[in-house]
């Protein structure tokens, strides 16, 4: 492994444009960035890299202005500066692409930008943002609604919102997390000609291939600290996320698919009105999911995954005979009665909605558990109430779960939000496999979790599938679903594509599934 | 006919001014329950500030600086200190009708002249109705204009959209969002003491305890009726301001009065029922930062 030392410039050119100099930044008695510093040029592609929570949001917050270092500082263009404010940051030349997008849902597409620009009038605005969206291919109407957009159309509207200030200095964080590849590709266009055009791109991703792909130089932080500087196009994907996590990666253990069980959960021309306006419905869903076998439901974000998991875990009721689980009718049942079938479910969101954040692990368990873990106890009234807890029985199996999981940090029984994101996914996760279902349901099982959890995580579900269990993540990380998935279904406009065996499919392909014919149209 | 719809102008005036106040200070995310409170103690400012000084232009001033002053208090509370908004807006309103029965206990049975009516155009029936009022009915009126062209016509009103709808997205592009919110409270305080004024000066020019008799709350429930927007709260203030006058006419019925009575906020509840099942209507329009406190970043 190669890794430049701390200080000598990796041959790089161009003028420095933005120097970070010694930046700390602490919050309470937690130091969550510890003297970085690090050199930005001219028209570079620079890429910050780390795994979560090693300080890459907090870094680009402060060179936007939104925080401020509690010691160090930077030079722009050699001259020492303070950026007190996204203002300040804006107007000496900085443009940033959030990674959860600061638009406003309720208004259009151009008073969107009209915010971030100096006063001038609407219709002026609205021909300088169709001249800029098709001089750089982002196709964008200017009098649209914001939440009427794609995912990818408003992340359009954010860069456009930048360019439209010409930024010497334009941060992206994680914009490709909700992109299909097409679109990837597509807005890596846009930032190569950027760059060549001479504003330097300060790119944040834990996507490594793309980083090696895009950038020419890269900053490693790990937990705070700047741990190595590099030029990502000469190492290796699996070098760079070694330096991110400083050990080896741990792969996903992935045994064979053995022949197809029995049909463990289908759906059967499931149809849902969406709930809620700015949602999706579904349209006549059909899906088979075999014991024996991980099955991916893929898609960009949006697409209609909440609802369809609304949908199998009981949370949205449909006819009868649009679910069935283990060949039981299950469409009409709440998501207790679905668990007392021998389903399980963990979903997207943990805090809030997989875990209640102010409860113990063992209450947490209890109420995912309380039917289906011989926790009930009681008699005629107990069961009127639905049962007396057993809370010993409950915090015993929290513990194996945090046994079994390697669930750490908060002593003997913690409140769910005093873990960290990835203990907190382990045990939400675990809590549903160490019942061993028949049929689990994930949603986003490693989202926002470091390498080394999601490594376990998804190590789990395939031991589970492989026990004879049908296991169904939807996800929308490609790398996840190629490293687990036997087979792969589409999700796109409510509707899901049938179902494919990974080995059949490309990220190409996947793509083009995901983004329809649009995406057909661009790659074309 | 005409008499009832004379009525129905005059009634609709407190309406207009408190719901406007309310409606920008909701746009702007923060919920207000202390418009009762806000409009009693602008009633009974303006009424002492109007007999002292025999001029109702001063006695309007001192009610909405009252308003002014309520607000002031909320959002001090509310928006600084962060305090739940609901509580802390119920707390303004029952402080409210204490505070003023207190200070208005010297002015109950006092007389007082009404605000000088404009000469009515006496041509048809329509201009009949509509011409002859006093000129605060105009103001309300001008004043829910006013705020529909701000809003959605200048940057001001666009940025104050924009705070309401995601203060964190808002903070992040360098808008003031504590600013923005507390213009926005401290205008609809002054609003609605200029409603509770134009009950004390110029609809019943007279001083009672708890004399707005829960306008404030039919002109909470006027803000969501109109889904948050001025046009939409013009028509339904007038809409409103029908009902409570329709009492009066039914009396003639032989209908009980107290269902008679009862007939404003029943109008109320079923009104927002019907607003409320149609979700893509409040969604669409409802500021999504509404009762949020905002904390920056540090």
């Amino acid at each position: 492994m190669t890794l430049e030392s701390a200080s000598a410039p990796p041959g790089r050119t161009g003028e420095p444009l933005l120097d970070v100099r010694g930046v700390s930044k602490r919050f309470g008695a937690v130091t969550a960035v510890d003297d970085v510093t690090f050199s930005i040029r001219a028209g570079e592609r620079h890429a910050l890299l780390g795994e979560n929570g090693a300080g890459k949001s907090t870094v680009v917050k402060m060179i936007y202005g939104s925080l401020q270092p509690t010691a160090g500082g930077f030079a722009w263009r050699g001259e020492p500066v303070s950026i007190a404010s996204p203002a300040a940051a804006r107007a000496m030349g900085v443009g940033m692409v959030h990674q959860h997008f600061s638009v406003f849902e309720a208004l259009t597409v151009a008073e969107n930008v009209a915010l971030a620009l100096p006063r001038e009038p609407m219709a002026a605005l609205a021909r300088r943002i169709r001249e800029v969206s098709a001089s750089y291919g982002l196709a964008i109407d200017p009098e649209r609604s914001m939440h009427a957009l794609s995912v990818g159309e408003k992340q359009r509207v954010e860069i456009i919102r930048c360019l439209l200030q010409q930024p010497k200095l334009l941060i992206m964080d994680e914009p490709t997390s909700v992109l299909t590849p097409q679109e990837a590709e597509a807005l890596f266009v846009v930032l190569r000609r950027l760059s060549d055009e001479g504003c330097a791109v300060l790119y944040i991703s834990h996507r490594l291939e793309e980083v090696r792909a895009l950038c020419s130089a890269a900053t490693i932080l790990r937990r705070g600290s700047v741990v190595a500087r590099c030029d990502p196009r000469e190492m290796t994907a699996r070098a760079l996320a070694e330096a991110m996590i400083g050990a080896g990666v741990g792969a996903v253990e992935r045994t064979p698919a053995p022949a197809p069980g029995p049909v463990r959960l289908a759906l059967r021309g499931l149809t849902l009105p969406a709930s809620d306006p700015f949602g999706m419905a579904l349209r006549d869903v059909s899906l088979e999911a075999r014991g024996g076998e991980v099955l991916a439901v893929a898609g960009v974000a949006g697409e209609g995954q909440s609802e369809l998991f609304a949908a199998l875990s009981g949370e949205a009721r449909s006819a009868a005979s649009m679910v069935e689980i283990d060949g039981r009718p299950a469409g009409a049942l709440g998501p207790t009665a679905r668990r007392l079938l021998g389903a399980a479910f963990a979903p997207e969101e943990r805090n809030g909605h997989a875990a209640v954040g102010e409860m113990r692990l063992s209450e947490n368990l209890a109420l995912s558990h309380h039917a289906v873990a011989g926790l009930a106890r009681g008699g005629a009234l107990g069961r009127l109430l639905g049962g007396w807890i057993d809370w010993r029985a409950a915090r015993a199996w929290s513990a194996r779960v945090r046994e079994a999981f390697d669930v750490r940090g908060g002593g003997e029984d913690p409140q769910a939000r005093s873990l960290s994101g990835g203990n907190l996914q382990k045990f939400v996760i675990g809590r549903e496999i160490l019942r061993e279902p028949g049929v689990l349901v994930v949603n986003q099982p490693t989202w926002g979790v470091d390498a080394g959890a999601a490594a376990a995580i998804r190590t789990a579900l395939v031991r589970l599938a492989r026990a004879g269990a049908a296991v169904v993540v939807v996800s929308q990380d490609l790398d996840e679903i190629f490293e687990i998935a036997d087979r792969i279904a589409v999700m796109r406009r409510g509707a899901l594509a049938p179902a494919a065996p990974t080995a059949e499919m490309t990220a190409e392909r996947l793509g083009v599934l995901m983004g329809g014919a649009d995406a057909a149209e661009a790659a074309a | 006919m005409e008499p009832f719809l004379i009525s129905v102008m005059i009634a609709a005036t407190p309406f207009l001014f408190a719901a406007t106040g309310e409606l920008v200070a909701e746009r702007s995310g923060v919920l207000n329950l202390g418009l009762e409170g806000m409009m009693l103690m602008g009633a009974v400012t303006a009424f002492a500030a109007t007999s002292a000084t025999g001029s109702h232009l001063l006695g309007a001033l001192a009610g909405a600086g009252a308003g002014v002053a309520m607000a002031l208090v909320f959002a001090v509370l509310a928006i600084s200190l962060m305090a739940n908004q609901a509580a802390t807006g119920l707390a303004l309103t029952i402080f409210g009708i204490g505070a003023s029965g207190l200070v208005g206990q010297p002015f109950i049975g006092q007389p007082l002249d009404s605000l000088a009516k404009l000469p009515v155009w006496d041509a048809t029936a329509l201009t009949r109705v509509i011409t002859g009022h006093d000129p605060m009915t105009y103001l309300a009126l001008a004043m829910a204009g006013g705020v529909a062209w701000f809003l959605y016509r200048t940057r001001a009103g666009l940025a104050l959209r924009a705070v309401g709808d995601s203060h964190g997205s808002a903070h992040a592009l360098g808008l003031p969002v504590t600013a923005t919110r507390y213009a926005a409270v401290l205008f609809g305080g002054a609003m609605a003491g200029l409603g509770g004024a134009y009950i004390s000066i110029a609809y019943t020019p007279m001083w009672g305890e708890n004399m707005t008799a829960g306008r404030g709350w039919i002109a909470l429930a006027l803000v969501v009726f109109a889904t948050w927007r001025p046009g939409r709260l013009v028509a339904g203030a007038y809409l409103f301001a029908a009902v409570t006058q329709a009492q009066f006419y039914g009396q003639a019925l032989a209908i009980p009065s107290q269902f008679l009575a009862m007939a404003p906020y029943l109008a109320t509840i079923a009104a927002l029922v019907v607003i409320s099942r149609d979700k893509a209507l409040t969604r669409a329009n409802a500021p999504a930062c509404l009762g949020r406190p905002f904390r920056p970043d540090r």
